[in-house]
């Protein structure tokens, strides 16, 4: 395992870090705030891709179909929450997983009617198109460094909207005690409606960035999904700054797992046995962290809830 | 959580699941008349998800422990089947004592693990056994990795060949669902149940009067995951195939499914919801492979109007027609 390497894969490690923060602030923080468990997050990060692919057609420029993929995305997000979810809040989380369930299995197979289901591909925007020289003998293509930087432009901004606005103090009182913020005459409700949109929007931009470098395809958003609630899992229910965390050390931790491990596993198994082990030990490598993270402190890392 | 035990009419209780039973009884009869090989396998399908959503049902219905990685216990099963098979060891009375062993110790080390932890993050915590268990099956390349493993033949019960006979099978089949059935039944309604179903309602209360409901919930998880590991060699015999998509989580979501489908907390309507999902997947992917369009909002519905799943609906009907008289 060469440094080149290592830091080649260190830095996909945070791409993939970035994505998954984008997906998992609007998860967690609808989570916090309604109690509400949205297992259809992850086709909005769908619906990004293949909408911007969609909006890429007519318009040929990569910027206005993320422009429009956004909008859509938002659109479709509150769509949503207006037909389904708002019925469902004041359910136990068995009827919302059920819910969400079904609408999974809807917009997965109706995206395979609109769209086909052969990976559709977004080109990037020219611009981005090169590669940087890194360090000696080391090319990392634009592209995945600017997706870097914007999602770390994005968890700024949300930083500060989250922590230094109104609307962010009411957020984040609502994801510790939403009765209290009710009682105190705040419509929890439209709040909802306004961090719901947001998320949705936040993972449909995922979706976009995510399309030139994976294409767009169905169930795209499923693993994806799975993974997101694995970091607000860790991260702690309704704590972006968890979820923040949680998103790089997964990302880290998943990318560098599979690059590494089965180098790693060689070293104390024999190579032929190595190469069995190694690729399952890398699949589930998160996974043994979610359990040890919930075994040792079972509201996450950075719980919001004080009781 | 929304209770259906609440109904009044033990009779009805007991004659719902009777007119299942005797409903699958019935099915060689039927399939022997019209000649219809397809139905009888179809049907033992059915009672082998029955079996799997039952198990699910147990824990869910009466300790409100919702387990997102129930698929495994199923893999599991499956596949202790068919690496014994693979090994040359096709005897029945070793595999199921096997599968059904090797999910219970499953369930019991992973049990004692996500037990420390509430609501949401039991269900991640579940889901997260349930991946590892997925990725462990796909890294099996000695056993067909992703591809699966063909497995060639049914198991054999003392040497001879009885199950590779449909309709021996069938009944085999329907034997253990009947026996789960009868089992579970009676551990709910025995002092162990008792304990189960009060945990659920107030954890406090029952830490009042001195109950730590933790031994209870871990045995009943660990039935569960037995019950569930028998359904998976059943799995195994019937399609004569085991594969990691087993094990998906996407599978567990389906074993959700056909539970609230059916009625959560009603033993038979774990049966009813299995049948009812599977009728529903074979006769819309006949219509369009595109049956989930339909399927999805079908199940959106459920959940929005029709509470208590088709044991509510017909307990509803029931309730309605009783009223008129």
């Amino acid at each position: 395992m060469s440094a080149t390497l290592l830091a080649v894969q260190t830095l996909n490690g945070l791409q993939l870090g970035i994505l998954l923060f984008l997906i998992a602030a609007g998860l967690t923080l609808v989570f916090g705030v309604m109690d509400f468990i949205n297992l259809a997050h992850g086709v909005q990060y769908m619906l990004g891709a293949y909408l911007a692919v969609a909006f890429y057609g007519p318009t040929g420029s990569f910027w206005a179909a993320l422009l429009m993929g956004m909008v859509a995305a938002l659109v479709c997000g509150l769509a949503l929450e207006f037909l389904i979810f708002r019925h469902l809040y004041d359910r136990d989380h068995l009827d919302q997983v059920l819910a969400t369930f079904g609408v999974i299995l809807f917009i997965n197979e109706a995206v395979k009617i609109a769209w086909g289901s052969a990976p559709l591909s977004l080109p990037m925007p020219d611009m981005l198109s090169g590669s940087f020289v890194l360090m000696d003998g080391l090319l990392y293509p634009v592209y995945r460094i600017a997706l870097i930087v914007a999602g770390l432009v994005v968890a700024a901004v949300l930083y500060v909207l989250v922590s230094h606005t109104r609307i962010g103090m009411l957020v984040r009182a609502g994801a510790s005690n939403a009765p209290m913020v009710a009682a105190l005459g705040i419509n929890i409700r439209a709040l909802f409606m306004v961090v719901f949109g947001f998320g949705a929007m936040l993972a449909g931009f995922a979706g976009i960035l995510a399309a030139p470098l994976f294409s767009a395809e169905p169930g795209m958003g499923d693993n994806l999904l799975i993974l997101a609630f694995v970091v607000i899992v860790i991260g702690g229910i309704g704590s972006i700054r968890g979820a923040f965390l949680a998103a790089l050390i997964i990302g880290l931790v998943d990318t560098l797992g599979r690059s590494f491990a089965t180098d790693i596993v060689k070293l104390v198994l024999p190579p032929a046995a190595a190469n069995d082990v190694g690729p399952a030990l890398a699949s589930m490598l998160i996974y043994i962290l979610m359990a040890g993270v919930l075994f040792f402190r079972p509201s996450g890392l950075f719980p919001v809830k004080a009781g | 959580m929304a209770s259906t035990n609440t109904s009044p009419a033990p009779r009805r209780a007991i004659l719902l699941p009777l007119a299942l039973f005797a409903a699958f009884a019935l099915v060689p009869l039927l399939a022997h008349l019209s000649d219809d090989r397809f139905l009888m396998l179809f049907v033992t399908r059915i009672m082998i998800f029955a079996i799997v959503a039952l198990s699910l049902d147990f824990i869910l219905g009466y300790g409100a422990l919702v387990s997102f990685g129930h698929a495994a216990f199923v893999g599991i099963g499956a596949y202790a089947v068919g690496i014994l098979a693979e090994g040359g060891q096709a005897e029945g009375l070793v595999a199921f004592p096997v599968a059904i062993a090797a999910a219970g110790i499953f369930a019991l080390i992973t049990g004692a693990i996500s037990l420390k932890t509430r609501g949401v993050y039991f269900i991640m915590i579940t889901l997260a056994f349930g991946q590892m268990a997925y990725f462990t099956a796909t890294s099996l390349s000695a056993y067909g990795g992703d591809d699966g493993l063909t497995i060639w033949g049914r198991n054999s019960v003392l040497g001879a060949d009885l199950l590779s006979d449909d309709r021996t099978f069938f009944y085999v089949v329907l034997a253990a669902l009947g026996a789960c059935y009868l089992m579970c039944r009676m551990i709910i309604a025995s002092r162990f149940g008792r304990v189960l179903r009060a945990a659920k309602q107030s954890e406090s209360r029952l830490a009042a009067i001195g109950i730590n409901p933790f031994g209870y919930r871990l045995t009943a998880y660990a039935i569960a995951g037995m019950i569930a590991g028998l359904g998976g060699a059943f799995l195994a015999n019937h399609t004569e195939f085991v594969s990691p998509a087993y094990m998906n989580w996407h599978r567990s979501g389906e074993l959700i499914v056909m539970v609230m489908l059916g009625g959560m907390g009603t033993l038979h309507g774990a049966i009813l919801g299995a049948a009812a999902y599977l009728l529903l997947e074979e006769n819309l992917s006949q219509v369009s492979e595109h049956w989930r369009v339909v399927f999805g909002p079908f199940l959106i519905v459920v959940v929005l109007y029709a509470r208590g799943g088709l044991t509510g609906f017909l307990n509803s009907l029931q309730a309605g027609r009783r009223k008129d008289d």
